[in-house]
């Protein structure tokens, strides 16, 4: 008797070794993509959209080559799953988790080769996390208390994660401008507050942070240009016509005068509103909304600045820069909270004007203005920067940090590997190899440095032996070198995020032993 | 084919459009249902136990799914054939009634079917198998009764009810953290567990998830948790003591349902109609503030200017919330849902005793907190997790530990688990089968094999000889007299199952062999299968 089909027409269905390899290498195969942008020395990739315009995307950051690849296989779906989190929980490390997950599981197919049930591999993977979370946890350093160590732990971190991006180049000054933007925000992580305006033009180095706060808004026509000592009102109002809101209501006239009485009213309502606005005693109003032409120059004559149309995040960053309220009724003017500045005056960047707002009173919230030569530098040195913001952030908050240059990763080897000698059992020879996943990284990094991986690997194994001993990979000078001296530290916070999702995600795709792919829903064309 | 003749011998056709159907019957029939339902038995066979692996399902939209859980697999696999459909109903019956054993239904059911084939090959004749199966399952739940056993917890002694989920989450991949999953469950059920009326509203436990973090910061909330943050930026971030009105009117001009128009001609009404429109803005605010309110949940949207007020008179409010959360909200704080604004009184506020915003990784995630309410008999439960797969299968492992939790305190009977429960029945069945005259024997002592494949599935996947490690328990218990003996799946060293505090419910046990001989039952008693061919 044949075997009953139970599935629909193009449902698939793989089971035991050929799902495990199936899954095996959609994984080593993401992870083979990504691997050589690792580390300083580690390269970018080029990506181009299928959508209109075949845009192009330079970049070195894993989540986002990973974000725009079209994978169809469900194991490398997962690692593209856990390095988007990765990035919005850290902001950095997306590359490394995916690679860790992957060397675990290329590791874990040679175990499953030789008859090893992958339930213990993920009994032994777990087991060596742990042992390798711990020793971490050992060696972490923690300069809370020690202000000025703290900054310069800020330092180290911020120019070792731009070390790997394309601002390498200037990572001294790149480190300098995130670790201001992110004292300013005083331990919160909404990086909602710091701006990066991206102008093309000039060279990197010309990048700055400003203190105040930049809008990318012309100035009306025949309206101040420098205002000192500025009350700014932030609304967010209809300033076009003013529409009645309630429900069905609509003009019906019968008589052209009618129609010139009924718009001269709502112009006076508009007048009004405007009177009522002026009368908070300001001399700079921004709307969030469109500010029509009429209310413009009634502005213009009372001599205040309006500025239109600025989005909602330019808004709720001004209001936080400024430490006024968003106002949108007008009718007791003494109890809205104004913002106040030093001066607001109109600047150029490049060929464009901006409106600069500086000695602001809250200072919760800054820019950055990012110059670089082409647009693809200009995208690349922003996610870049973002990438820092977030790790110092991230670090502001949990204040541990570790060393960096395949240093981490070498202690954990290590200690995993003597748990590995204590275990009895199949679970030991999963634990080594987890051991020799972790060791991979420096290797990579090594490799993608054009150095000798084996030699030097295997120096600074040796160097790892002793206790207390702070080596790792100098790409620079291709030796060992030690990292406490070089300043090349990292967040603990996004180690930890590294070493436990890409185990979770390992352990996830080894227990899979079947898969069943439904028939892709029919799409209709419509081309 | 159908092809039947008329008195005078003329062929005339019965079945409309015959050619065009493929029909199957007779035994034939019966051995092709059999064998699509041990097809989708034989799926779900290794994700038993707690070495069972995963399945990856892809769905239509390319979206993955990995779970281990029988009713989700079934769920996704989108089957064709209709006995495989039939099998899909049973797990997911399974789920709705209990909860838990899904995947151990399935594998049941198909085992059941295993041996009904090698029955029908002998000649006996489906309705006396599925007699035989209707007596044996009698036996055997009379059996599970027998063997259960009452245990005593309350709510300082929860440890039973712990170890309880802990069997059941030990077969996830959660299992890294049972023992904090297993407590949380557990707290949760019973914070809003009635234990005189032994009843449990699983409605009362929201269980959320937000990706990043690790297993082990998932917590339990006392409270509600809702993903929205304030409507506006500036308002504050922490309310102690909140007051709540829970809206369901919009912050909006009124929209009356009937149809109206409203005509402006003169001036005049214009300018009526603004200060009215003015005044109900204010008048709303105002009426809010007049109770006592210190924080405005509403189910729609808020106007800018509104929005404004509220933020004017230092009234934080939360907008788009959505009606299930509503009325969580509402049992939780012992607030009442407030239709209109005219009806707002203070009695009608909730209380609340902290209600905070929380801000999660680099992305602009918030997340608003009410805790210590007034009636705390509402808990969430908060999920993180490093993927979204893995939030998911969470909360698919926490609703079956849940249910499991659930079903002990409406009936606090358990039997050991481990496939120790299957054994003991499968003897009691064997023994009980030579008292029955008739070829009913036979289809009883068939059943006792079945009984035997969840245990040897149980084995197989823990890598163990299923055969030999199956019999050795057999005759242990047997011997001992003792049925507490299962499979030793995770090597401690024992195979009590009562030392290894390995339990599952009995009425989950009992529901499993019911429902799967009902199923075998049904699918037996088909002798035609009349489809339309390939079209």
């Amino acid at each position: 008797m044949a075997i009953e089909k139970i599935f629909k027409d193009d449902a698939s269905e793989e089971k035991g070794e050929r799902a495990r390899m199936a899954s095996f290498v959609g994984a080593i195969a993401i992870t083979d993509l990504v691997k050589t942008t690792l580390g300083p020395k580690g390269m970018d990739k080029i990506l181009q959209s299928t959508g209109r315009g075949h845009g192009v995307t330079v970049t070195n950051d894993g989540a986002t080559i990973l974000k725009s690849l079209h994978i169809d296989n469900p194991a490398a779906k997962v690692l593209i799953d856990i390095s988007k989190v990765q990035d919005d929980e850290v902001g950095d490390g997306t590359t490394s988790v995916v690679v860790l997950a992957g060397e675990l599981l290329r590791e874990a197919e040679k175990l499953v080769a030789t008859k090893i049930h992958p339930m213990t591999i993920i009994s032994g993977y777990r087991m060596a996390a742990e042992c390798a979370r711990n020793a971490l946890l050992q060696r972490v350093v923690d300069n809370k208390e020690n202000a000025e160590k703290f900054m310069s732990d800020l330092m180290k971190i911020a120019m070792t994660t731009l070390s790997s991006k394309i601002l390498s180049q200037d990572k001294v000054h790149f480190a300098q401008l995130a670790v201001d933007a992110v004292m300013r925000l005083k331990g919160s992580t909404n990086l909602e507050a710091i701006q990066i305006i991206k102008k093309p033009g000039g060279s990197l180095r010309d990048s700055f942070l400003d203190e105040g706060f930049i809008l990318d808004k012309k100035i009306g026509l025949g309206q101040p240009k420098r205002i000192e000592n500025a009350k700014i009102l932030v609304a967010n109002t209809a300033m076009d016509t003013d529409k009645v809101k309630i429900y069905g209501a609509r003009v019906r006239v019968d008589s052209m005068s009618k129609v010139a009485e009924i718009e001269g009213a709502e112009k006076e309502k508009m007048r009004e509103k405007v009177q009522k606005i002026i009368a908070h005693g300001i001399n700079c109003f921004v709307n969030r909304q469109l500010i029509y032409n009429f209310p413009e120059e009634l502005f213009a004559d009372a001599g205040i600045l309006a500025i239109e149309h600025a989005d909602f995040d330019g808004i709720e960053r001004l209001a936080l820069v400024t430490g006024g309220e968003i106002a949108s009724t007008f009718d007791n003017p003494e109890s809205v909270k104004l913002g106040h500045c030093k001066l607001i005056e109109e600047i150029m960047i490049g060929e464009d004007k901006l409106i600069h707002f500086s000695g602001v009173e809250m200072g919760q919230a800054c820019t950055i203005v990012l110059r670089g030569s082409s647009h693809h530098v200009l995208d690349e040195a922003e996610r870049s920067l973002h990438d820092a913001l977030c790790v110092l952030s991230q670090t502001v908050n949990d204040t541990r940090v570790l060393l960096g240059g395949g240093w981490p990763e070498m202690v954990m080897a290590k200690e995993v590997d003597e748990l590995a000698r204590k275990t009895p059992g199949k679970k030991s020879h999963a634990i080594e190899a987890f051991s020799r996943a972790l060791v991979a990284i420096p290797t990579i990094i090594a490799d993608n440095a054009g150095l000798d991986s084996a030699d030097l690997v295997t120096q600074l194994r040796a160097a790892h032996h002793k206790e207390g001993c702070n080596a790792g990979i100098d790409v620079i000078s291709g030796s060992v070198g030690d990292m406490a001296e070089l300043g090349i530290s990292e967040s603990f916070k996004v180690k930890q995020a590294v070493l436990l999702s890409a185990t979770e995600a390992a352990e996830m795709i080894l227990r899979v032993d079947e898969i069943i792919t439904c028939a892709p829903r029919k799409r209709e064309d419509r081309m | 084919m159908a092809l039947a003749f008329d008195e005078y011998g003329r062929p005339f056709i019965i079945l409309k459009e015959q050619d065009q159907k493929t029909r199957l019957r007779g035994i034939e029939a019966q051995k092709a249902n059999i064998a699509a339902g041990k097809a989708v038995a034989r799926i779900l066979r290794t994700s038993i136990g707690p070495k069972g692996m995963d399945k990856i399902l892809q769905s239509p939209d390319g979206d993955v799914t990995i779970t281990n859980d029988g009713a989700t697999i079934l769920e996704q696999m989108d089957v064709d054939n209709q006995i495989a459909k039939l099998m899909v109903e049973l797990s997911r019956s399974q789920d709705y009634e209990i909860g838990d054993g899904t995947t151990g239904v399935v594998v049941m059911a198909g085992a059941l079917l295993e041996q009904a084939e090698r029955l029908l090959e002998r000649g006996i004749h489906p309705i006396r198998i599925a007699e035989g199966y209707e007596m044996a399952s009698r036996i055997a739940v009379e059996h599970l009764e027998h063997i259960s056993q009452k245990f005593d917890f309350g709510t300082t002694n929860i440890e039973p009810l712990v170890q309880t989920c802990m069997t059941t989450l030990s077969s996830k991949i959660v299992n890294r953290c049972k023992r904090h999953l297993a407590e949380i469950s557990v707290k949760a059920v019973l914070s809003v567990a009635d234990l005189e009326r032994k009843d449990v509203n699983l409605d009362m436990i929201k269980v959320e998830g937000k990706v990043g973090g690790k297993l082990e910061d998932t917590e339990l909330i006392y409270g509600i948790t809702v993903d929205k943050d304030m409507s506006h930026p500036q308002m504050p971030k922490q309310i102690e003591d909140a007051k709540i009105a829970i809206l369901t009117c919009p912050f909006e001009p009124p929209k009356p349902k009937t149809k109206h128009k409203v005509e402006i001609d003169t001036v005049e009404k214009f300018q009526t109609l603004r200060l009215q429109e003015q005044k109900y803005f204010d008048d709303m605010v105002q009426k809010c503030k007049d109770v006592g309110a210190t924080l405005v949940i509403c189910q729609w949207g808020f106007d800018d200017e509104a929005n404004h007020l509220l933020m004017h008179r230092n009234l934080p409010a939360v907008r788009w919330v959505g009606g299930v959360e509503l009325e969580l909200i509402a049992i939780a704080t012992g607030g009442r849902i407030v239709p209109r604004f005219q009806e707002l009184t203070p009695e009608k506020l909730g209380r609340a005793g902290v209600v905070r915003e929380k801000s999660f990784g680099t992305t602009k995630d918030k997340m608003l907190y009410i805790e210590h309410c007034a009636n705390s008999r509402a808990v969430t439960i908060f999920i993180r997790g490093g993927n979204k797969m893995m939030i998911e299968e969470t909360k698919r492992s926490i609703h079956d530990a849940l249910c499991v939790a659930r079903n002990l305190i409406r009936n606090n009977s358990i039997v050991y688990g481990g496939g120790s429960a299957e054994i003991s029945c499968s003897i009691a069945v064997e023994a009980a089968a030579d008292k029955y005259p008739g070829v009913e024997q036979y289809a009883i002592r068939a059943f006792a094999d079945a009984l035997d494949s969840v245990p040897m599935a149980l084995a197989e996947n823990s890598g163990l000889q299923p055969i030999e490690t199956l019999s050795a328990v057999k005759s242990q218990q047997i011997k001992e007299n003792n049925p507490h003996y299962g499979i030793d799946c995770n090597d401690v060293g024992t195979n009590d199952m009562r030392q290894q505090d390995v339990f599952e419910t009995l009425i989950g046990k009992q529901q499993q062999i019911l429902l799967a001989t009902q199923v075998v039952k049904m699918i037996l008693k088909i002798d035609d299968v009349i489809s339309p061919s390939d079209y």
